[in-house]
């Protein structure tokens, strides 16, 4: 006896990861490279993160925003957990490159990498958290800007398959400090996630 | 006597052309067949069935190594195009974006169909209020962007829930838009052919097929790109053509070696080639009414059984050595007797292997009983009136002698043997607990580095072998159907509880029309869900307009046609339920395969919780471990193999208490036989074996052979004045030479179940040989030529 129906769940997660290796360009001008330089060394110290969060999400089928809200839990340099309590509870684990969402009591796991349209919504993240160059830059353009004190990064897809669904992903912090993430969509949708007080472990 | 003797050869001649005509007509087959009980269990029969018809029977895993992604990807491409217009495949599955898209829409059009969620309650205004409010959760969640193009058609997100439904632990990778292997070193087909497992040749066909069209492909790349890839291809079909292929190539060499070998040594024997060439009459007579006797006494022959027939030339020789070295004044009075026991022993042993359930030993047993028979028969009644028209061979008397001697010798230091038989039967015992092998892959003619390979891409292309099936049988399709959907509810809860990891079942893809036309019932018409509609986005960010796209679909489902099995011919989905949805003989069998979590198996308390949801269901259905089947299976062999071997032991030593008459005797013919058994078990096991089937009938062969030589001993000593002793012990080493060289041969086969049968056999007999001249009664006359040196 053997099976049967291999790969039902690619059905869910079916877009090609397309494309030849790419292309990494650093266009951020001469003086921000050394800032920027310095802001993932800083952001690499960091090993715990345990913050709230509140995220609107704008959508052009939709006459109104979503609001959701919940927890960020990181450890350094490749655990982030997003724990969303509002308006129902999910969790959403990336950890050593397996993606796990978990809702209901199902638990759902596939590999980032086939599943690379998750990217821009979770590695995004993960990566500026762990100040992780190579991660950021296989997955997108990288342009920094500001300073240590006050800076943004805006991360574009790499991949062309990728950009068709989102534009651009904009993190924006202090030192250390993750402030908002906002992710715009190609089709005009976008989500900004405001990140809030830091939490007691 | 001549007379008697041209009436001899008319007869033999008459039987060798009708015993040849059997022969080429005959049915061969060289399948799993001769490792599959002949009357099976209920259970047995579908486990059977399974392997040989199974959809898993039709299935080759083919991998594409080498190279870089995209070359891989390529080739998959090119492979998979020209192999689906192949009439060999029923599909090739890929990974393709083509193939998902349709599988998906497929999903997609029947969603409402398919989910089990479709009741009236779900699209009552509380009910989709549930559902929308959750399909937004998931919006707003990283899976966000794959609902976002379907939810306003789908915004209870159907669709989703039946894909989630689906057990998604084994996905195949995807690099460059085809199935990989997760390491990205090996691109994977999934090819499903369209011959019955049974049709080996229709299975080389395919396996060629997709040779052919991995050739085709790499010439159309440039010879740089080409040169660093590789296929290879596993799976039942291949197995099959390559256990037919081993065998068959195996069973020509074996019998070609073994026989010109036996052809040497008689020629250094005997010195004269007509003599020679006298000898292999008995041996090819033998040979020819086996295969017709088995021909004739089975469905069909199977390779195996020729493989073992080797063997038989090792014995069947015997007689003709006999007649020859002894050329006793009147061979019927001198030998025929003592010929006449030995085959009857021999016949005894053989035949305790014909009721056995194991289709491979009860051919090996009719085929060696026809054989040796008609070897005997041969010897008796058509060589002597041969023989005086033929040059003498050459006097043994001198080696005879020198034999004769040695073993005079050897005689006082008998002690030995009490400690030999000691020393194995201890080494027996400590060994107690891991004497038997207890696995039925042990008898299987693949390699082990095979059945790693085939494990490996199993487990990439997300086929895993399956331990636990839910199996349901009906009276027809629907039914099935119905049994499985009754079922799908008992087993759902234990995997919410956590007690199973998933299931699979074919109503997933197809439910029983009772089912579907209930959820059909389900949906409501156009204005009753506008207005709940309108009720049930109270609260929620959209308003009732943007779902106009749901409305629509709705009023169409609820006029489409019901789902029937054509309408999953163009996807993969269509395997599945081929897979999970069998004929049998009896009707029609509904198939759930259950998965513990991770890849380990289920402990016995969940085992239980499956049985008792199963009988729960209220269907004739059961809970089916095929590992435990197969091992119980093989332990119901060997139990039969030990059974027969020691009832076949048993008759022998009854035979010979008839016909020798004398305990003191029987004694000295068994004792040698038993202690050969023995220590060749011990050093088997000494050497790590774990005793098979095969070796326990090796034992009953070592019993029926070693017997012969231990008769003539016995007849030395009891007719001291009429046999010459030399020549009895050279014609005994000789046929034991043979014997050996027959079986040593078998044993350096490739085929576990010849080797063996060759690795038990070969040394035992020796032993056999050894241990009668050693215990036999020294001839009262033999004293007189030792005297003078």
């Amino acid at each position: 006896m053997r099976p049967l129906l291999p790969g039902c769940a690619v059905l869910a997660c079916t877009l090609p990861l397309l494309g030849q290796p790419l292309l990494c360009t650093a266009t951020e001008p001469t003086g921000e490279v050394t800032a920027f330089g310095e802001l993932l060394k800083l952001l690499s110290e960091r090993r715990h993160g345990h913050v709230a969060f509140t995220e609107v999400q704008q959508l052009s089928i939709l006459d109104q925003p979503l609001h959701s809200s919940g927890e960020l839990v990181y450890d350094a340099p490749d655990r982030l957990e997003k724990r969303t309590l509002a308006p129902r509870r999910e969790d959403l684990l990336l950890e050593n490159g397996m993606l796990t969402v978990e809702r209901d009591h199902h638990r759902r796991s596939v590999a980032l990498r086939d599943f690379p349209q998750a990217a821009p919504f979770v590695e995004s993240l993960r990566a500026t958290l762990a100040g992780d160059r190579a991660a950021l830059e296989h997955y997108f353009t990288v342009h920094f800007s500001g300073n240590l004190d006050r800076w943004s990064l805006e991360l574009i897809p790499a991949d062309a398959t990728l950009r068709r669904s989102v534009q651009r992903v904009l993190i924006a912090g202090e030192r250390d400090r993750i402030g908002t993430v906002e992710i715009h969509q190609s089709d005009g949708d976008s989500s900004t996630l405001t990140v809030g007080p830091e939490l007691p472990p | 006597m001549r007379r008697a003797g041209v009436a001899g050869t008319l007869i033999w001649a008459l039987c060798a052309i009708l015993a040849a005509v059997i022969v080429l007509h005959a049915r061969y087959t060289a399948d799993l067949s001769a490792f599959l009980p002949r009357h099976a269990s209920a259970t047995q029969r579908l486990l059977v069935e399974q392997l040989r018809e199974g959809p898993a029977a039709h299935l080759i895993i083919a991998a594409i190594s080498g190279g870089d992604a995209a070359t891989r990807a390529e080739v998959s491409q090119l492979m998979a195009s020209r192999l689906r217009a192949d009439p060999s495949f029923a599909a090739i599955d890929n990974g393709d974006e083509a193939q998902l898209r349709r599988d998906r829409e497929f999903l997609f059009d029947h969603r409402y169909l398919l989910s089990p969620r479709v009741t009236p309650q779900h699209f009552s205004a509380s009910g989709l209020h549930e559902a929308i409010a959750e399909a937004l959760d998931v919006l707003s969640s990283p899976a966000g962007p794959l609902v976002k193009p379907l939810f306003l058609r789908d915004p209870t997100l159907e669709t989703l829930a039946i894909i989630e439904s689906l057990d998604a632990s084994h996905a195949p990778h995807i690099a460059a838009g085809v199935w990989s292997s997760p390491d990205d070193s090996r691109a994977l087909i999934l090819a499903h052919t369209r011959a019955s497992g049974a049709d080996i040749d229709g299975q080389q066909a395919a396996c060629e097929a997709l040779k052919g069209g991995f050739a085709a492909a790499l010439a159309t790349l440039p010879p740089p790109r080409r040169a660093a890839l590789t296929l290879s291809m596993t799976g039942p079909p291949v197995f099959a053509v390559a256990a037919r292929a081993t065998i068959k190539g195996q069973v020509w060499r074996l019998s070609s070696l073994s026989g010109a070998c036996i052809a040497v040594l008689l020629l250094f024997v005997y010195r004269s080639l007509p003599v020679l060439a006298l000898t292999l009459v008995p041996v090819a007579s033998g040979a020819l009414a086996g295969v017709a006797a088995v021909a004739l006494g089975f469905p069909a022959v199977h390779g195996l059984t020729l493989g073992f027939g080797v063997t038989l030339i090792g014995e069947s020789v015997d007689y003709a050595i006999y007649l020859f070295i002894q050329r006793a004044s009147d061979p019927r009075a001198a030998l025929w007797p003592t010929i006449r026991l030995g085959v009857l022993t021999s016949i005894c042993g053989f035949a305790a292997l014909l009721p056995s359930a194991f289709t491979g030993l009860a051919q090996l047993g009719l085929y060696s009983i026809a054989g040796l028979t008609a070897a005997a028969l041969v010897t008796r009644f058509v060589l002597p009136a041969w023989l005086p028209r033929m040059p003498p061979v050459r006097d043994l008397t001198a080696a005879g002698s020198s034999l004769e001697r040695f073993m005079a010798h050897l005689r006082p230091a008998r002690g030995v043997l009490l400690v030999l038989a000691l020393l194995a039967a201890t080494l027996l015992y400590l060994h107690r607990n891991v004497l038997w092998s207890r696995e039925l892959a042990t008898l299987s003619p693949i390699p082990r580095t095979d059945m790693q390979l085939d494990e490996r891409l199993r487990v990439e292309a997300g086929a895993p072998d399956v331990r636990y099936v839910v199996v349901a049988a009906a009276a027809d399709r629907e039914s099935a159907l119905a049994a499985a959907d009754a079922l799908s509810a008992r087993l759902t809860p234990l995997i919410d509880a956590g007690v199973i990891g998933g299931f699979e079942s074919a109503t997933r893809f197809l439910p029983p029309l009772a089912t579907q036309e209930a959820r059909r019932a389900s949906l409501p018409p156009t204005a009753v869900l506008r207005s709940r509609l309108q009720e049930a986005l109270a609260g929620l960010p959209l308003t009732p307009a943007r779902l106009e796209p749901f409305v629509h679909d709705i009023e169409s489902a609820r006029t489409a046609p019901l789902l029937g099995p054509a309408d999953l011919a163009t996807t993969s989905l269509g395997r599945a339920v081929d897979a999970l949805l069998v004929r049998s003989p009896s009707g029609w069998s509904a198939l759930l395969p259950v998965a513990a979590h991770g890849s380990g198996d289920l402990s016995s308390a969940a085992v239980e919780q499956v049985r008792s949801a199963v009988a729960g269901a209220a269907v004739p259905a059961d809970l089916l471990d095929l590992k435990a089947e197969a091992d119980r299976l093989y332990a119901g062999y060997l139990r039969d193999a030990v059974r027969l071997a020691l009832g076949g032991l048993i008759a022998i030593v009854l035979l010979l208490s008839i016909a020798l008459r004398s305990p003191a005797r029987m004694a000295r013919v068994v004792a040698p036989l038993l202690l050969s058994v023995l220590i060749v078990a011990a050093v088997l096991v000494a050497l790590g074996h774990a005793l098979t089937i095969l070796h326990v009938v090796g034992m009953l062969l070592i019993v029926a052979v070693g017997s012969n030589y231990a008769l003539f001993f016995d007849r030395t000593a009891t007719h001291p004045h009429t046999d010459s002793v030399p020549l009895v012990l050279a014609s005994l080493l000789t046929a034991n030479l043979a014997t050996v060289i027959a079986f040593g041969v078998l044993a350096c086969s490739s085929v576990p179940v010849l080797a063996d049968l060759g690795a038990t056999v070969a040394p035992g007999t020796f032993l056999a040989l050894l241990f009668a001249a050693w215990l036999a009664q020294p001839p009262p006359a033999a004293a007189a030529p030792l005297s003078p040196t």
